[in-house]
């Protein structure tokens, strides 16, 4: 009896989670133009969407943007963690907190203060601008999913690489790189989905001419909601949740390797 | 002896303004197994971590095989060290492991597989080369760790309390394992520890830190039955420490009480301590001992009885066989050479540190 209630407590839960989303799914195959009415099953918004020329360069855009500036955020923050690790306690911890304010701000006011920022360099905004301000807030990301790997890290292993002949750009890449490496992937996985689901701050650094999916999805909307839409937002959301599951199942399995290693 | 092999010469080093080892001389020679053995923070892993090239010194000078290799990196001195805790490469199987050093150095593959068989036989887990480190007891990671150090063919090992955590039994059995390798590989074995009985089980010689400075070095024996001052005397097993005074040669006064000892040259009426090993007090009828008690605990310790003895105003502690409950009037006699003599200590350092076990 308990365990029904729960499990009805849950499914209402999920229910008023999802049912926005999954609205939006089926109406993505509806093949009646108005929203009140089902007429019946189709793919022709997806076809459709495929065919239209803006939509496919707001995706390249898309997903130009998110890959580089989650590869370089990866490369910043990787550097940035191995530096602070070597730092005394207190210096690393009062960083720590440095880097995760951008992480809780606002981000209409990161947004805003990156455009400020653009303009009183005299930059000219457009990918260049949207690039930058995307390295800038995946990187706090990128620390927060290496850090705690690197504190796991056994200090001696570096030092024993030294003892055994190797120099220290050796020791760093054979022995602490390949035990940084999950949370250096799950660092870029993270970067990666949050470049590109982000429409604040893109919405103030991208200047005219340049459109991300948001920002494209964001244009169409004032003009009217075309199913097409719909079709794109489902898109979106699956590539982002199956992202998210990846990032998810890299820390999963280094659990499980813990485990194990506990059982035996 | 052999000949040296290492000298450190006036080593100095502090953190933060803390002053951890002052002018450090040490001199090793070759295939000697050494121990530095010492309470936390006495200095020991900061000098082992010196000989590795860890930690560089703030003054003096380490002398290896007749070159000064103060300057030299770790990765290019002849010696490897066996960490604390293991270190062992996760992400690499354990032939990996042991293949880590001599890959570096580029040796052949054959050279190396050779390599990877006598390291794995010399420490027992034969089978285990496709093994990743994580499905590996503590016992075994060490012993891989010992593998993956000496197939560098260093001329010292260093070890950094490499027993430290493994449980007891399994720790005397690698102390025998580790006498063993050290005389297949004829090396010289610099191993750091706070356990006293680990150092007296394995060491040739035994180097007793405190607070930066050396305390006494020599053989376990001598150690033990001639600690030079109360802290050595405290750190190396039990001991009764009695204020005592040395009225003339081989004749002392403890507790009202004379004795007669062996030791000679310190002089008249001079105030000193005395070292007594539990297991040097004997126990008698109260008639026949020169000073009488009363014992007051009795603990039973496999081996022998554990008592603790009231008698002229000092509890002695007392290890024997033969029990005598409490409540019981003894008297207590000591032999005369096993009576240890020792200067009264002349400087806080060398003050005896109260050491709970």
């Amino acid at each position: 009896m308990k365990s029904t209630a729960k499990n009805i407590y849950t499914a209402l839960i999920f229910l008023f989670l999802y049912a926005p989303i999954a609205t939006l799914m089926v109406l993505s195959f509806n093949a009646s133009k108005t929203r009140s009415k089902w007429g019946g099953f189709t793919f022709k918004w997806y076809s459709s969407l495929f065919r239209n020329d803006e939509i496919l360069e707001a995706l390249g855009n898309t997903l130009l943007i998110a890959f580089v500036s989650a590869l370089v955020a990866t490369v910043i923050g990787t550097i940035a963690c191995v530096a602070m690790n070597s730092m005394k306690r207190r210096s690393r911890t009062v960083l720590m907190g440095i880097t995760n304010i951008p992480m809780l701000n606002a981000e209409i006011v990161t947004g805003i203060s990156l455009m400020l920022l653009f303009i009183s360099m005299g930059l000219r905004f457009g990918l260049g601008t949207i690039l930058l301000s995307h390295i800038t807030f995946n990187i706090p990301y990128v620390i927060l999913s290496i850090m705690p790997r690197m504190k796991q890290l056994n200090p001696s292993t570096y030092e024993a690489a030294l003892d055994l002949g190797a120099s220290h750009t050796t020791a760093f890449f054979k022995v602490v790189f390949p035990d940084l490496l999950p949370g250096i992937l799950s660092g870029f996985l993270m970067a990666f989905t949050m470049s590109l689901d982000d429409f604040i701050i893109t919405h103030f650094t991208k200047g005219a001419g340049i459109d991300t999916l948001s920002t494209k999805i964001y244009t169409e909307v004032k003009k009217g909601i075309k199913p097409e839409m719909y079709a794109l937002s489902t898109l979106i959301f699956v590539t982002v949740l199956i992202l998210l599951l990846l990032v998810n199942m890299a820390p999963a399995k280094k659990f499980r390797d813990v485990s194990e290693r506990r059982k035996s | 002896m052999e000949k040296e092999l290492i000298q450190l010469i006036d080593i100095s080093k502090s953190f933060d303004g803390q002053m951890v080892l002052d002018d450090l001389n040490l001199n090793i020679h070759e295939n000697e197994f050494v121990t530095l053995l010492g309470p936390s923070g006495c200095g020991k892993t900061t000098t082992l971590r010196i000989l590795g090239g860890f930690t560089s010194p703030d003054s003096g000078r380490i002398i290896f095989d007749g070159t000064d290799i103060t300057n030299i990196p770790p990765n290019r001195r002849q010696l490897n060290t066996v960490f604390q805790k293991y270190a062992l490469f996760t992400h690499m199987t354990i032939a990996e492991n042991i293949a880590f050093g001599l890959k570096i150095k580029k040796k052949s593959k054959s050279y190396i597989e050779d390599k990877i068989r006598y390291a794995l036989k010399l420490v027992n887990l034969e089978d285990y080369g496709n093994r990743m480190p994580g499905s590996l007891s503590g016992g075994q990671q060490q012993r891989i760790a010992i593998a993956r150090a000496i197939v560098n063919e260093p001329k010292v090992l260093l070890l950094d309390e490499p027993l430290g955590a493994l449980d007891l039994k399994l720790r005397q059995e690698m102390q025998y394992e580790l006498i063993r390798m050290k005389n297949e590989l004829g090396i010289t074995f610099v191993y750091v520890t706070h356990d006293q009985e680990e150092a007296l089980t394995m060491s040739d010689t035994i180097v007793v830190m405190n607070q930066g400075y050396i305390q006494q070095i020599g053989s376990p024996e001598s150690i033990y039955n001639e600690p030079e001052n109360a802290f050595v005397a405290d750190f190396i097993g039990d001991s009764n420490i009695i204020p005592a005074t040395m009225i003339e040669d081989k004749l002392v006064n403890i507790l009202g009480t004379r004795f007669a000892c062996v030791d000679t040259g310190f002089g008249r009426n001079k105030p000193v301590d005395v070292v007594i090993r539990p297991e040097d007090v004997n126990l008698v009828a109260p008639d026949q001992g020169a000073i009488q008690g009363v014992v007051t605990h009795l603990i039973f310790k496999g081996v022998h009885y554990e008592m603790e003895v009231m008698a002229a105003g000092f509890e002695w502690l007392v290890h024997s066989t033969t029990l005598f409950p409490v409540g019981k009037e003894v008297g207590i006699q000591v032999d005369p050479f096993n009576i240890q003599i020792m200067n009264k200590p002349e400087s806080e350092d060398e003050e005896a540190v109260a050491i709970d076990i």
